[in-house]
């Protein structure tokens, strides 16, 4: 019987989580004392960035949690860097934005930061109850966001949209939850490594679970919520949802394929399809929309595809001897991908947010014409970022493909391949149709004569940090490559 | 056919009865009333499976408290008969032949299996205020601790979401 009382280092394994949640409720609690927008900006960047360094404190404990319920490994770890910077590049952005749309900061803040704090539970969890929680954090802050601008129809239809289809998604997730318990008789995903992989109940939870994170990850078929509500929700936020909770709940459906065997079984195809599915879906929408955030959500769909290449890479290497420790590169590429994709899709969310001017008015690709010639920097920053979602060499992007790529190939998935390959020239045609616009359009004549947005210095740091990072992990993947390419990364 | 089984029936027939009448319903209060039905007949379900605790905390906080806001809910709101557009009345020929589809196929693949239900061997091994206290506070504290903070987001966004602008 284990001990009654969780130890100090249990605290230790989570202490993100607390920070983050700490922050959150501290922020609600001096919300009646202090009018200051940028008081909150500067407790909730503090709060963040304090969060983000405790998982260096997580890594330093690592081990089963609070009686094998969490995980604290070099895989929690480097998910937990991640929402954590996530969060703190959101907040820089979000500061101007909240001042520009004159909206109130501190609940904006404390829910960002419970989401934070519900993705860093799913990075970690070990059992399926204690996801559940950390999704439903992470949802439910994430609904509300959406609708943060309440003088706005298309964010309320944003959040609406978002919270119905969502919540029928987690019904699907729960229903799976029981589906497994029923089969196996236990919640906790190591304890289900000895589950027959052939037991119908199983399976058919498995399935569920599936398809409640599908839906979270915008896979097709359930991906039609995605350009509505990407479209709708304040542009900060529009940043959050591509890059954060979509790298936590791959971060989960990672675990439980690593960790439960039965997983892996039969999922092939099914993966297979899925992938093949939200690639076309994505790349085909993205082609007409002339929404610069339509085109964006589009794009994230299209990316999710890609993502799930390397999820059937992982199937078929972990059929093989040695189980799912074989499929060590396919996980490794996944990693680097969110890691790529999220910088990229931030920095671009956050250009998108800053040109869209008072009510988010400039969004359609028209208001980008000419834009090279009005602001050359803001320009060039952009077409890195969409040129790494392009796959191009020397970013990040590149990389994040090549791994893919390579994986797929090395478990004879040549087909999927194949398809992958033909989605990225798809691809390219509309990142480049905006690069163009950019660089070879004249402007209308009133954009011409309109005067330069202006950048504010927090909005600037998270371009460099963004653009930098791509750069960087373009021309030295390495580091990176040998942290998560590490034999412990699930904690074994 | 033993007793148990006959009592299991009555009452899974009775949810799902219950469940129906509560979309087909088109006033609020009815859907309202319809879903006590199938929160008392899960209540039965719970304690035909030796779950008397969880039985009674369904209608304490279920068919008690959470109706109770429901019905003041839709008082406050004094939400009438709900209104049919002819797209949504569209769209339920294909929902309805899809939830059909699902059920079906969920059925027959539970129905085909024959494997024992793991979960079942534990059934009432944990059903007594101390099992499920050792449970909550401590085997699963992290996650019920994690609860609190689900319910102070749902608070906010009710309060963010409905309150009135300040001018």
């Amino acid at each position: 019987m284990n001990s009654a009382i969780p130890s100090l280092a249990d605290f230790y394994r989570v202490l993100p989580e607390l920070i983050w949640c700490a922050s959150g409720v501290f922020a609600m609690l001096l919300q009646p004392f202090v009018r200051s927008r940028s008081f909150f900006t500067g407790l909730a960047f503090l709060g963040a960035l304090a969060g983000t360094g405790a998982s260096f404190v997580a890594f330093r404990n690592p081990g089963l949690g609070f009686f094998g319920l969490v995980q604290s490994d070099a895989f929690s770890f480097f998910f937990h860097l991640l929402v954590g910077t996530v969060s703190v590049l959101v907040i820089l952005a979000a500061g101007p934005y909240l001042d520009r749309e004159r909206l109130p900061a501190a609940e904006f803040y404390a829910l960002l930061l419970f989401a934070t704090a519900g993705m860093g539970v799913l990075a970690s969890a070990q059992e399926l109850l204690t996801s559940f929680i950390g999704l439903e954090m992470s949802s439910i802050s994430s609904y509300i966001l959406a609708g943060y601008r309440r003088d706005s129809l298309k964010s309320s239809e944003s959040a609406m949209k978002y919270f119905l289809l969502g919540s029928f998604a987690t019904a699907f997730f729960l229903y799976g939850i029981a589906l497994v318990y029923g089969s196996t008789g236990t919640t906790m995903l190591d304890k289900m490594g000895n589950a027959d992989p052939a037991s119908t109940l199983l399976k058919l939870g498995l399935a569920m679970i599936l398809i409640g994170l599908g839906f979270k990850v915008a896979a097709a078929p359930f991906q039609i919520w995605t350009p509505d509500v990407y479209e709708g929700a304040p542009t900060p936020v529009t940043a959050l949802f591509s890059a954060g909770p979509k790298a936590a709940t791959f971060a989960l459906l990672l675990r439980i394929f690593a960790t439960v065997p039965a997983a892996t079984h039969f999922w092939f195809w099914a993966l297979w399809v899925l992938a093949v599915l939200t690639m076309f879906a994505g790349n085909l929408g993205a082609l007409v929309q002339t929404n610069i955030k339509r085109l964006l959500a589009y794009s994230s769909i299209a990316h999710a595809g890609y993502i799930l290449v390397a999820f059937a890479a992982v199937t078929a290497m972990a059929q093989g001897e040695g189980g799912s420790a074989n499929a060590a590169p396919a996980y490794a590429a996944v990693l680097f991908y969110l890691l790529s994709y999220a910088l990229v899709k931030l920095g671009a969310f956050t250009i998108v947010s800053q040109l869209g001017g008072t009510g988010e008015k400039n969004l359609s690709l028209d208001d980008y014409a000419g834009l090279s010639q009005r602001q050359p920097v803001v320009a060039a920053m952009l077409s890195i970022y969409l040129l790494s979602l392009l796959g191009l060499p020397v970013t990040a992007g590149f990389f994040g493909k090549f791994y893919i790529f390579k994986a797929a190939v090395n478990s004879n998935l040549i087909w999927l391949a194949v398809l992958m390959a033909i989605n990225s020239v798809i691809g390219a045609y509309y990142y480049l149709r905006v690069i163009v616009v950019m660089y070879m359009r004249e402007p209308s004549a009133e954009a011409a004569v309109a005067a330069p947005v202006s950048f504010p210095l927090p909005v600037n740091v998270v371009l460099a940090i963004t653009a930098i990072g791509t750069i960087l992990f373009g021309v030295l993947p390495n580091p990176v490559i040998n942290f998560i390419l590490q034999p412990t990364l699930f904690g074994r | 056919m033993t007793a148990p089984l006959v009592v299991f029936f009555v009452l899974a027939a009775l949810a799902i009865l219950g469940a129906l009448s509560l979309i087909w319903q088109k006033h609020p209060i009815h859907s309202a009333l319809s879903l006590i039905v199938v929160m008392v007949a899960l209540a039965g379900l719970y304690l035909l499976m030796g779950a008397e605790f969880v039985a009674a905390v369904q209608i304490i906080v279920y068919s008690g408290a959470i109706m109770v806001l429901f019905v003041l809910v839709i008082m406050l709101l004094n939400a009438g008969i709900e209104e049919h557009t002819s797209i949504s009345k569209l769209a339920g020929v294909p929902g309805l032949l899809l939830v059909i589809a699902l059920a079906g196929f969920i059925a027959a693949t539970i129905a085909r299996s024959s494997e024992t239900v793991q979960a079942a061997m534990q059934t009432g091994a944990i059903s007594s205020t101390k099992g499920i206290s050792n449970m909550v506070f401590r085997d699963f504290v992290y996650p019920f601790e994690l609860t609190s903070f689900l319910i102070l987001v749902a608070i906010m966004g009710a309060l963010v979401l409905a309150q009135r602008e300040k001018s």
